[in-house]
């Protein structure tokens, strides 16, 4: 596509340098007819915020209605919104401190409407609680709180609002705040002001009070323009979220957001869960001079050096500063659905670009159901909708995370029940970077035998290692494994099979085909086969192992806690064809009756592998020579060092 | 990331990537205006220079007569893919306000929601594309970047899906579609500084012809007002939008009907 740009009637100006000052977000929160609303309305009017001709425009359709004006009309936008006072869904509005332009957010303060409220209070920068002086402290008050501390929201300041109807009274005040200060305590949460208003007549909302000579602290204006807006986190570790790849052009390009860090052009990416390599050639933006470097909150394509087959849900690092790549994580989870949030249902999890199944394998509530003052450890069945709770998550595939406190970002989510987002929770803590899974059971240690892995190689003469065929059903992993472990066996070395119907049979007998059963087997199968090969045994696998992040795990596994034996992936290439004729066990014909579901190669994929250590095709070698070549291979790998 | 409008910038354009690898079938309304002019640019920053998706305009015959000139030239410049959305049995009926024969609200559903509504079906869009913004008037603040619409079009406002942590609602039922709001969080004032910073084509129905008036707001001629101003350059624009408090669509008659007349003209699924 041309750059026709300058043939149109565009009228070229230079573009406005002056960068705009940074808009700070703020949401109003508590509970139902506290006055949020109301104190947004005065908070426009008083700042001259309004467009011309609204305020007499709602003056006169209350009139005409013969309802009192409310300033609360000006942002309840909708009809059951005015017909009832109570505001349903979040709003945004946009006005002007003499300090800078801000965002107000509306946020209904109904317990139904909980979502909606964390809708707005999500995207804030900072809070302010509204406190009705008469009501005191209530549900709302205080889950909103909670739900601020989880959103990650620190800056809060407390409105207690309706002085008016308290007559204006110090001691109620005083009562108000430090019963509601106290809470907020028990949270880590400290406001930055507790301001008495009375936001329908405009007491210390944009101006002082002459009414409470008795405080001499902020007006609501001023506690907005004490906040701070927190910039995109450029210092931290280096994260791309890989969004989507798109070939436009001929270029591949790698598109994501930085979610934090700084990149530059050069820089060695790992890419993980799968692991792979590259460096940045370049960052293409279209219509904008040419970049060599991108920070944190900006969307990027990037062009690497090497051809690598990548998809949407990889994450981007640096080698020196990894996620964790992981399996289990806890987390703090807040529920919104009309269903409870279930220990150990399957929901699905959104992670910046991630999208994966899982569990929560624990569950317990994070916080008491009448006080909601945090308890520890109370060990739950369910969450319902307001309720928080502390959970251990097992993911069916690998997942890459972080800490929320660390990087945010990759450190929160979403959960979905069904069609619908139901729940958020953050990233407490997960494993060890690129861990293959993490225990169950926590206080475990490993313990270390008194005969070391050199004194059982000296007396084999050998390394353990493991051989990992890989392939479809028929393309010669039983047959390569056996010739394989007849001919180094021949040659005095200790070795094995672990093959699949075999480990099925025992081992592994409580598992199916399903993708997750299909995962488990293979962790299960690298797990024996590293126990076997710290034992100086080389471990010869056959299994089709048809996903590339198990095989992957596999992997992980053999080199956990830096064991550095050798894992020899080899790929039977073998075409469908070839199999489906040799088809020894005439599986491939059941298959294609349908009376085997998920037959990988027929109904189910086979990823094949793009970096492993051989790659075989049996059609065109006899097993004989594979398996010399093969042997071969492995002799220089397993020398004793 | 150096300043606010930037960071718009990104964010919407992390907006669009996403509806494009989510949503089957997706299409972009292009009203002709300033908003969806920018939407388009952003498409083209999001896409590396291309717009992968039809843009679909919603002709009412009754626009502004440079506007139709205008879009035909840059979908023949750009090599856009345009779908044009008419609704022919109402325009053959006579069924129109500027006939006289229905209030102005009754037409904007007839001639826009309906053709809308049309053109959905006729493609089969599972996702629209949509320039609207929050500052524009009340209920479209209360929107979401993905804000879903059931078979009859109709927007649920009261029971909307939540949306934090840039996690949007891609998954939906068979027969409902999407609207997708890039432009959400923009700001009338943004969109022009943008213009300004980007050099970015617009039809000059924005600027004074030297009349002492030009469109703040684009829509059918004779519902739509032209506002005193001589501003002929986009740094005048955003000169004079600093100064005002006047709203955008003052000069939108369709608005100004009832109280709850434009709420329940987007409830209906009006754009």
């Amino acid at each position: 596509m041309g750059e026709p740009a300058e043939r149109l009637e565009g009228r070229h100006v230079a573009a406005d340098g002056s960068a705009a000052a940074a808009r700070l977000r703020l949401v109003i929160v508590g509970h139902v007819d506290h006055g949020k609303s109301t104190l947004i309305g005065r908070l426009l009017y008083d700042t001259g915020s309004l467009p011309d001709g609204k305020y007499e425009q709602l003056v006169a359709v209350a009139a005409r209605r013969g309802v009192p004006f409310e300033f609360a009309n000006v942002t309840d936008a909708l009809q059951a919104e005015r017909d009832q006072n109570v505001t349903i869904d979040t709003t945004q509005i946009g006005f002007r401190t003499a300090r800078r332009p801000c965002v107000l957010i509306d946020a209904p303060g109904h317990k139904e409407f909980l979502k909606n409220m964390v809708t707005g209070a999500a995207g804030a920068d900072a809070a302010i609680v509204v406190v009705d002086a008469h009501d005191g402290v209530r549900e709302q008050s205080r889950r909103h709180a909670l739900l601020l501390k989880l959103l990650g929201i620190g800056q809060v300041a407390v409105a207690v609002n309706k002085m008016d109807l308290a007559g204006f009274d110090a001691g109620l005040f005083d009562r108000v705040a430090a019963e509601y200060t106290a809470f907020l305590a028990t949270l880590g949460l400290t406001p930055v002001a507790v301001v008495p208003v009375s936001a329908r007549d405009g007491d210390n909302v944009a101006g002082p009070s002459g009414r409470m000579p008795w405080y001499g602290g902020p007006t609501i204006a001023d506690v907005i323009d004490g906040f701070t807006v927190p910039g995109p986190a450029a210092g931290g570790p280096l994260r791309l979220a890989v969004q989507a790849i798109y070939r436009f052009d001929r270029r591949r390009i790698v598109a994501g957001r930085l979610e934090s860090g700084t990149l530059r052009v050069g820089d060695r990416l790992l890419f993980l869960p799968s692991g792979k390599q590259s460096r940045v050639r370049s960052i293409e933006e279209w219509s904008a001079p040419v970049r060599h470097a991108a920070t944190a909150g900006e969307t990027v394509g990037l062009t690497l050096t090497d051809e690598l087959f990548l998809g949407r849900g990889e994450v981007a690092c640096t080698l020196e500063d990894t996620p964790s790549r992981t399996a289990r994580f806890s987390a703090r989870l807040f529920w919104l659905g009309r269903r409870p949030f279930v220990a150990g249902q399957r929901y699905t999890f959104k992670l910046a670009t991630q999208e994966f199944t899982g569990e929560a394998v624990t569950l317990s509530a994070a916080v008491d159901a009448s006080t909601l003052e945090p308890v520890a450890g109370m060990e739950t069945p369910q969450l319902a909708a307001g309720e928080i709770g502390e959970v251990t998550i097992r993911t069916h595939r690998p997942v890459v995370v972080d800490p929320y406190g660390r990087v945010p970002a990759l450190g929160r989510f979403v959960v979905q029940d069904g069609l619908e987002v139901c729940g958020g929770g953050i990233v407490l803590e997960s494993d060890e970077p690129a861990a293959a899974m993490a225990p169950v059971a926590a206080h475990l240690t490993r313990s270390h035998g008194l005969v070391s892995r050199e004194a059982r190689e000296a007396r084999l003469g050998h390394r353990g290692a493991v051989v990992w065929f890989t392939g479809l059903s028929g393309a010669g992993k039983s047959t390569l494994a056996r010739a394989l472990e007849r001919e180094l066996f021949a040659r005095g070395r200790q070795v094995c099979v672990l093959d699949g119907d075999n480990v099925r049979l025992g081992l592994n007998a409580d598992l199916g085909f399903s993708d997750e059963d299909r995962a488990e087997n293979i962790r299960r199968v690298a797990e024996v086969a590293r126990l076997f090969a710290e034992q100086g045994t080389i471990v010869i696998t056959a299994f089709i192992s048809p996903f590339r992040s198990d095989r992957l795990r596999a992997r992980a596994i053999l080199q956990r806690d830096g064991l550095d034996l050798p894992f020899v992936e080899v790929y039977l290439s073998t075409p469908l064809e070839v199999c489906a004729t040799r088809d020894p066990k005439q599986l491939y014909a059941r298959a294609r009756a349908g009376e085997i579901p998920a037959f990988t190669g027929v109904s189910a994929p086979f990823e094949p592998p793009d970096q492993a250590e051989l790659v075989l095709d049996t059609s065109r070698r006899s097993p004989e020579e594979a398996t010399l070549e093969l042997a071969g291979y492995l002799e220089p790998r397993i020398e004793i060092r | 990331m150096d300043d606010h409008l930037r960071a718009l910038e990104h964010e919407s354009i992390y907006v669009l990537r996403e509806a494009f690898g989510k949503i089957q079938r997706l299409g972009m309304l292009w009203s002709i205006g300033k908003d969806s002019t920018v939407l388009m640019w952003l498409a083209r920053k999001a896409f590396f220079g291309h717009v992968p998706f039809p843009l679909v305009h919603i002709d009412t015959t009754y626009k502004i007569p440079s506007m139709i000139e205008y879009r035909d030239r840059v979908v023949r410049e750009w090599g856009l893919q345009l779908v044009v959305g008419r609704n022919d049995a109402a325009l053959a009926a006579g069924a129109t306000f500027p006939n006289g024969r229905l209030s102005r609200v009754e037409c904007c559903s007839l001639l826009k929601t309906d053709a809308l509504r049309g053109v959905i079906d006729r493609h089969g869009f599972t996702g629209l594309i949509v320039g609207v913004r929050r500052d524009e008037e009340p209920t479209r603040a209360k929107e979401r970047y993905f804000s879903p619409r059931d078979e009859t079009m109709a927007w649920d406002v009261a029971d909307q899906p939540p949306e934090f942590w840039n996690q949007f609602k891609t998954d939906f039922a068979p027969g409902t579609h999407v609207r997708i709001h890039p432009l959400l969080h923009w700001t009338e004032l943004d969109v022009w500084t943008y213009i300004a910073r980007e050099s970015i084509p617009v039809i000059p129905l924005y600027f004074d012809d030297g009349t002492g008036q030009r469109y703040r707001s684009l829509g059918c001629a004779p519902c739509t007002g032209r506002i005193a101003s001589t501003a002929r350059t986009v740094p005048e624009i955003v000169a004079e939008l600093r100064a005002t408090t006047a709203p955008e669509r003052a000069g939108r008659a369709q608005d100004q009907e009832s109280e709850a007349a434009f709420e329940q003209l987007r409830r209906d699924g009006y754009m």
